[in-house]
C-alpha cells in the first residue's frame, strides 16, 4: 500500500511485469485531450470490459489542452495488462502510465468534519498535530481539519477521529506523480 | 492556401469528395435536410435511397467488405440515429471501416428532449472507436477527414460523426488542402513490425515439427493473401482460417484446412489441437475457435500477429507477440524463411484425418431430398466457386463456410462477431454497388434471417442489381433449434417459423423475380435460371427441416467434445416431427394454483442437481 513516505503501487510482492493471477493496487497516469466526454469514455471502458475502478481523479495540467487521469485499479497483471492497452485504444488518451516499481509519490486529501467538545479539544488538537493536518472552520461544537498524505496516512487519521465523531468525510481520489526529475 | 467559404452541408460534401467516396447509404429526415439539399444539387456522389436505416448500414458494411474501401451511412437524428446501432456494432465486432453520418437537433436544444432528439455520441461511445458531436462549424472539416482516417487506419472500424442540423446550415470558410492533412498526436496506428521478433518467428518456424497457419480477418485487410500463399507453399505449412480469414487462402489448396472453430472441418481442428507452432495471422483466438481456451491447441508455441496490440496476450498467451501489419510482417519474415521438405510426415498425418474425417454434404441421391449443404455446393460448382458470397446467420451461414469452398479474399462477406440476422441482403446489395452492379452477389440465407431485413430488396429491385438471394428454407431457427435439440430435451421453443410469407410472391411483390426449388434434381436448373435472369432473384429453396451442422464442438468445450457427424445410430436422429405447432400455445396457457405451482417445482427436473457444473454457455 501507498504511504506519504515510502509509496509504491504493488507493495513487496510485485517484480518487473507483475505476477499473473495475483490481485495488486496499481496506480495509473492517464493523460487526455481536454476535451467534453473525455471522461466518459475513460469510465466507460472501465464499466464495460468490468474493471474496478477504486478512484479516479482528473485535473488540469500545465498544458490547457492536456488533462491529467489518475486512477486507483486493482488486478493481476494480465488486467492491468489489457486495461493500459485498452486505454491507448481510446482516440482522446495521449498517454497511459503504470507507476509499477516506479518510486512515485502519492497524496490524497480529506477533509473531516467531527465533534468539538469543550473537554476534548486540547487531545484533538494534539492528534491534528501530528498528522500535519490544518483546522479550517470552527464552530461552537465541531471542527472541519484538512488532512493531506498517502491512503495509509489519511486512513489512520480516519481512524483516529473516530473516537470524536466523524460527522462527515470527505476524500479525494488518489494523485500520483513520478520521484526524481522524470516526468510521465 | 486557398480558402472557400462554404455552408456546412456543402463542406461535408467536398470532404467525402476528397476522401474518394462515390457512394452513400442513407435515409432522409428533419434533422438532415440541409445535407438532402446539397446531395439534390451534387453531381459526384450516388446516393442510394435506403428502405430501413440499418439496411443502410449493412449495405455501407457490404460496400466496405467487398471493396477494401470505407463504407459511409447518413441517417437523421433520433430513430435514424438509433438504427444504426446493430450495423455499427457488427463493424465494431468485424472491424469494417465505416463512417456513419447523423443529423441532430440544433445546437440551442441538444439536451432539452427535443423532437427527434437521441444522445447517440453517448449510446454508440462503446461500439465505435471514436464519435464526434461537431458543434462548431469551423470545427467539420477537419473531423471529417479525421473520422475518415481514423476508420481506416490500424485495425478499421466504424466511427460516428453527429452534427446538428443548425451547424448544417451554418456557413464556415477554410482551406480544404491544409484540412485534409490529419494530424493526431493522440492516435496512433502506423505499428512498425518488430525487426528482432520476426526473425525470432523464423527461428520457430524453423524449427517446428507440426506447425499450422491460423489466418483471420486482419490478414484479408491487410491484403497479405499473396504473401501467406508465398509462406505456405515455400514452407509447406497448412493453413486454416478463420469465418472472416475464409477465401484470403484458396480452399481448393492442398495444404488448404478450411475453417477452424466450432463448426469448423474436422481436421482443422485435430491439426491445430495436435501443432507444436501455431502462426496466428490477424486473427483473435475467439471463443467460437478456441471453445474452452486452457485446452486449445495446448502443446504450441505461438507466434501472434495483430495490428491491435490490445489483441496480444488477450486470450493467449503469445511466444512470440507481434503487433503490426500481417502483410509487412510476412513481407519481412519471408527474407529469413528458407524452404523446407521435411514436414511430409505432418502433413501426411493430416492427410489421414482428411481421408478420414471429411465434410459430408448428401446430395440427395439416397433420400430423395433437398439438402441445404447440396444447394451451397451447387452454386458453389456453377459459379465456378468465383461467386461474391454473403450471408445471414446460423445454420446456412456455418455451411455456406464450410462447403462454398473460397477462392480469392474478399469473396465471403458475413457477420461474424456480433451474428447479425439480417445482415446478409443488404450487405449483398453494398457489395453489389461496391462491385459496379455488374458482378453477381450470392446472397446465402435462411428464412429467419431473410425477413429481417427484407425491404431492402426493392433497392436491388429499382437499381436491378444482379444480387441472387439462395434463401435455405427450413421453416425452422435452425441454428437455436438444433441447440434446443441437443442441449435442451429438444424443447423447440419458439424457432417454428413455418407460419411465413410466400417467399415467391414476396419477392413478386418487390418486383424480383422469384424462384422456387423443391427437389434435388432441380437444383441446377434452378441456379441456372437464376443466373440467366438480369438483376435481383429469391429462390425459396425448400431444404429438409431438421438437418444439424457438423463437425461441432458445443460452446465452451474441447476437441474431445467434437461430434464430427450425424450419428451412425437411427436412435440418436432427431425425430423429423416438430412438436410445437403455431397457434396452439393459448390453450396451454393455465392458471397455475399454489397446489399446482408446488407440484410442478418438485417435479422440475431442468434444475441443476447441487454441485452439478452448469455451462452458463448454453
Amino acid at each position: 500500500m501507498a504511504s506519504a513516505t515510502a509509496p509504491s503501487s504493488g507493495g513487496a510482492t510485485s517484480f518487473a511485469g507483475g505476477l499473473r493471477g495475483v490481485q495488486e493496487q496499481h496506480t495509473i497516469t492517464v493523460l487526455v485531450n481536454n476535451e467534453p466526454g473525455v471522461l466518459a469514455r475513460v469510465s466507460g471502458l472501465f464499466a464495460r470490459r468490468g474493471y474496478n475502478i477504486e478512484s479516479l481523479t482528473v485535473s488540469i495540467t500545465e498544458d490547457p489542452l492536456v488533462s491529467r487521469m489518475t486512477i486507483v485499479v486493482a488486478g493481476d497483471a494480465d488486467v492491468l495488462e489489457q486495461i493500459t492497452k485498452q486505454l491507448h485504444k481510446l482516440v482522446d488518451v495521449l498517454k497511459v502510465y503504470d507507476y509499477l516499481d516506479t518510486p512515485l509519490l502519492a497524496r490524497e486529501l480529506a477533509l473531516v468534519k467531527v465533534n468539538a467538545e469543550a473537554g476534548q479539544r486540547l487531545e484533538l488538537m494534539q492528534l491534528i498535530d501530528i498528522f500535519r493536518g490544518r483546522v479550517i472552520d470552527v464552530s461552537d461544537r465541531t471542527y472541519v481539519i484538512e488532512v493531506t498524505g498517502g491512503s495509509d496516512k489519511i486512513d489512520a487519521f480516519e481512524k483516529q477521529m473516530e473516537q470524536f465523531g466523524v460527522r462527515e468525510l470527505v476524500r479525494t481520489g488518489r494523485i500520483a506523480m513520478m520521484r526524481g526529475p522524470r516526468t510521465v | 492556401m486557398a480558402t472557400i467559404k462554404t455552408t456546412g452541408a456543402r463542406a461535408l460534401l467536398e470532404c467525402l469528395r476528397r476522401e474518394g467516396v462515390d457512394t452513400i447509404f442513407g435515409y432522409p429526415g428533419g434533422a438532415v435536410i440541409p445535407l438532402y439539399d446539397e446531395l439534390y444539387h451534387c453531381d459526384f456522389i450516388r446516393h442510394v435511397l435506403v428502405r430501413h436505416e440499418q439496411g443502410g448500414g449493412h449495405m455501407a458494411e457490404g460496400y466496405a467488405h467487398a471493396t477494401g474501401k470505407v463504407g459511409v451511412v447518413l441517417a437523421t437524428s433520433g430513430p435514424g440515429a438509433t438504427n444504426l446501432v446493430t450495423p455499427l456494432t457488427d463493424a465494431m465486432m468485424d472491424s469494417i471501416p465505416l463512417v456513419a453520418i447523423t443529423g441532430q437537433v440544433r445546437t440551442e436544444v441538444i439536451g432539452k428532449d427535443a423532437f427527434q432528439e437521441a444522445d447517440i455520441t453517448g449510446i454508440t461511445m462503446p461500439i465505435t472507436k471514436h464519435n464526434w458531436l461537431v458543434k462548431d462549424v469551423r470545427d467539420l472539416p477537419r473531423i471529417i477527414h479525421e473520422a475518415f482516417h481514423i476508420a481506416r487506419s490500424g485495425r478499421p472500424g466504424p466511427v460516428l460523426v453527429d452534427i446538428p442540423v443548425d451547424v448544417s446550415r451554418a456557413v464556415v470558410e477554410y482551406d480544404p488542402d491544409a484540412v485534409q492533412q490529419v494530424e493526431m498526436k493522440s492516435f496512433k496506428s502506423n505499428f512498425k513490425v518488430n525487426a528482432l521478433q520476426v526473425k525470432r518467428a523464423a527461428e520457430f518456424i524453423a524449427e517446428a515439427k507440426r506447425p499450422v497457419l491460423y489466418v483471420g480477418g486482419g490478414a484479408k485487410a491487410a491484403h497479405a493473401h499473396e504473401e501467406l500463399l508465398e509462406l505456405a507453399n515455400r514452407v509447406g505449412i497448412p493453413v486454416t482460417t478463420t469465418l472472416h480469414g475464409l477465401g484470403t487462402f484458396p480452399e481448393n489448396h492442398p495444404l488448404s484446412l478450411g475453417m477452424l472453430g466450432m463448426h469448423g472441418t474436422a481436421y482443422a481442428n485435430y491439426a491445430v489441437h495436435h501443432c507444436d507452432l501455431l502462426i496466428a495471422l490477424g486473427a483473435r483466438f475467439d471463443d467460437r475457435v478456441t471453445g474452452k481456451v486452457s485446452a486449445f491447441a495446448p502443446g504450441a508455441k505461438v507466434i501472434h500477429v495483430d495490428i491491435d496490440p490490445a489483441e496480444m496476450n488477450k486470450v493467449r498467451r503469445a511466444e512470440v507477440p507481434i503487433v503490426g501489419d500481417v502483410r509487412s510482417f510476412l513481407n519481412e519474415l519471408l527474407k529469413y524463411v528458407e524452404p523446407r521438405n521435411d514436414l511430409a510426415a505432418w502433413n501426411n498425418e493430416i492427410g489421414k484425418w482428411k481421408a478420414e474425417f471429411p465434410l459430408e454434404a448428401p446430395d440427395g441421391s439416397e433420400d430423395g431430398l433437398l439438402h441445404s449443404e447440396f444447394v451451397i455446393r451447387e452454386v458453389a460448382r456453377l459459379t465456378n466457386n468465383d461467386a461474391v458470397v454473403t450471408t445471414d446467420v446460423g445454420q446456412h451461414q456455418m455451411w455456406a463456410a464450410q462447403h462454398f469452398g473460397m477462392r480469392k479474399p474478399r469473396q465471403f462477406i458475413t457477420s461474424g462477431g456480433l451474428g447479425t440476422m439480417g445482415f446478409g441482403l443488404p450487405a449483398a446489395i453494398g457489395a453489389a454497388f461496391g462491385l459496379g452492379g455488374e458482378t453477381p452477389v450470392w446472397c446465402i440465407s435462411g428464412d429467419g434471417s431473410f425477413q429481417m431485413c427484407v425491404q431492402e430488396l426493392m433497392v436491388a429491385s429499382i437499381y436491378q442489381l444482379p444480387v441472387k438471394v439462395a434463401l435455405l428454407n427450413n421453416q425452422f431457427l435452425g441454428m437455436v433449434r438444433q441447440w434446443q435439440e441437443m442441449f435442451w430435451q429438444r424443447h423447440y421453443s419458439h424457432v417454428n417459423l413455418e407460419a411465413a410469407p410466400d417467399f415467391v410472391k414476396l419477392a413478386e411483390a418487390y418486383g424480383v423475380r422469384g424462384l422456387r426449388c423443391e427437389r434435388p434434381e432441380d437444383v441446377e436448373a434452378t441456379i441456372r435460371e437464376a443466373m440467366a435472369t438480369p438483376g435481383p432473384v429469391v429462390i425459396d429453396f425448400r431444404v429438409t427441416r431438421e438437418t444439424n451442422v457438423y463437425p461441432m464442438i458445443p460452446s465452451g468445450q474441447t476437441i474431445d467434445d467434437m461430434v464430427v457427424r450425424r450419428p451412425d445410430d437411427p436412435a440418436e436422429e432427431p425425430v423429423n416431427t416438430c412438436h410445437v405447432t403455431p397457434g396452439a400455445k393459448p390453450s396451454e396457457v393455465v392458471v397455475v394454483t399454489a397446489q399446482q405451482g408446488e407440484n410442478q417445482e418438485a417435479a422440475d427436473d431442468r434444475l441443476p442437481a447441487p454441485g452439478e457444473v452448469v455451462d452458463v454457455a448454453r
